[in-house]
């Protein structure tokens, strides 16, 4: 358990997926503009996370890697060379049936999510979670926590930073600088603050 | 004199993507994977060279499948054209520069989820011919790659005070007491440089973004 827990305070912070390994930051610092749109992204991508990872897990231990087509009598196949475009076939497909299952049981929660569910499809930070777990060999329940993890911490940061864009508007910036230069200067202090939880590990 | 290889407006058209529609600075795409792999300017160079490689030749493949994919599933048909790319140059980094593909690590496969190929695909080559797609392409991979050669070679000096790999901080400024800026190896530093070659840009080139 304690493990699990580790796992979880480490890509929530120290490993942070957007601020320690830029990933997913094209809908960041899109959609950061507004609160109310951050926090509608943030869910989505952690609800998304949470469901592609262990998929994306499934596939490759079932299908992709070596030996693991075993149980259809081929065990000397070894198609991980292929594991890009499956991951990405998972992740469209994952984010194509969340928002029809969403659809179907919760009207209200498609309103707030719906849009956003077919931009998470390309946004880099659920490829790389997956790409993340084939390389560094987590098992399923790490894959679970890991994909939650890296998902709360993507929208905890993107709701920091749209809050902190909405105190900006009352700033005098220089007017080049302005939106997406500021955004970036903005991001590697939150960066900074975020590297603070780097000796943690419990 | 031989012929020019690229017409007059082809040649506007690649300075477009490279500098006033630049697609990092200008267009806010592909700045993902651009940061992570700017420590060093040998494994920018690499990255630079292989999105070049999967943008213009996505764009080509697009191009010339154009008016056969149906527009309602246009979006899987660019992804599987756009990931089979993206597995010959992961393949081929393997295969003939291992230590570099080691230290791309993921973010090679992540040129798939790079919004400028998806973008340039979308908006470019779903309208044009091929030729002109691969142009297009060939100009904002350049752009993409200016921008990350600029931040691969400012982490670099300020962080390591080496470049390539070959030391150039000269050795009797540590004797004076310089130190390498470790920021500069970190996540942080990238953010910060990028910041400053975006206000840098827009203030050449005048862009100014609206409230």
């Amino acid at each position: 358990m304690e493990h699990y827990v580790s796992l979880a305070v480490k890509s929530i912070f120290v490993e942070n997926i957007l601020l320690a390994y830029f990933l997913g930051m094209c809908s960041f610092l899109v959609c950061s503009k507004k609160v109310e749109t951050a926090i509608g992204l943030g869910c989505a991508v952690v609800f998304v996370l949470t469901i592609t990872t262990p998929a994306s897990w499934a596939v490759n231990h079932f299908l992709l890697e070596k030996g693991a087509l075993a149980w259809a009598g081929v065990p000397d196949v070894d198609l991980s060379f292929l594991s890009f475009i499956a991951f990405i076939a998972v992740i469209a497909a994952m984010t194509q049936i969340v928002e029809m299952v969403i659809d179907r049981f919760s009207p209200k929660l498609y309103t707030a999510l719906g849009i956003f569910l077919p931009l998470i499809a390309v946004n880099c930070a659920i490829l790389g979670a997956a790409l993340f777990m084939d390389e560094r060999d987590y098992n399923f329940p790490e894959s679970v926590v890991f994909g939650f993890g890296s998902g709360v911490g993507w929208a905890l940061a993107i709701i920091a930073m749209s809050a902190i864009r909405k105190k900006l508007e009352y700033s005098n910036i220089p007017s080049s600088l302005r939106g997406l230069g500021i955004t970036m200067i903005l991001t590697g202090l939150m960066a900074m603050g975020f590297m603070c939880f780097a000796g943690i590990s419990l | 004199m031989a012929q020019a290889i690229l017409t007059k407006q082809e040649r506007k058209q690649i300075k477009e993507g490279m500098w006033d529609k630049n697609p990092i600075t200008f267009q806010v795409l592909g700045i993902c994977s651009s940061l992570a792999v700017t420590t060093q300017l040998k494994t920018a160079l690499v990255m630079c060279a292989a999105l070049t490689f999967v943008v213009a030749m996505s764009n080509v493949v697009i191009s010339l499948l154009r008016n056969m994919i149906p527009s309602k599933i246009r979006i899987i048909i660019q992804l599987s054209v756009i990931s089979s790319l993206v597995i010959v140059a992961d393949q081929f980094l393997r295969a003939y520069m291992y230590d570099v593909s080691k230290q791309l690590s993921v973010f090679v496969g992540l040129i798939i989820t790079n919004c400028i190929v998806m973008g340039r695909a979308e908006a470019y080559a779903m309208a044009n011919p091929p030729r002109q797609s691969f142009i297009d392409g060939l100009g904002n991979g350049l752009g993409y790659s200016a921008v990350l050669i600029l931040v691969a070679i400012g982490r670099e000096i300020l962080g390591s005070g080496t470049l390539l790999g070959y030391p150039v901080v000269p050795r009797f400024m540590y004797d004076h007491g310089y130190v390498n800026c470790g920021i500069m190896v970190l996540a942080p530093g990238a953010f910060f440089l990028l910041g400053m070659i975006i206000w840098i840009q827009r203030a050449l080139s005048g862009y100014t973004e609206q409230h």
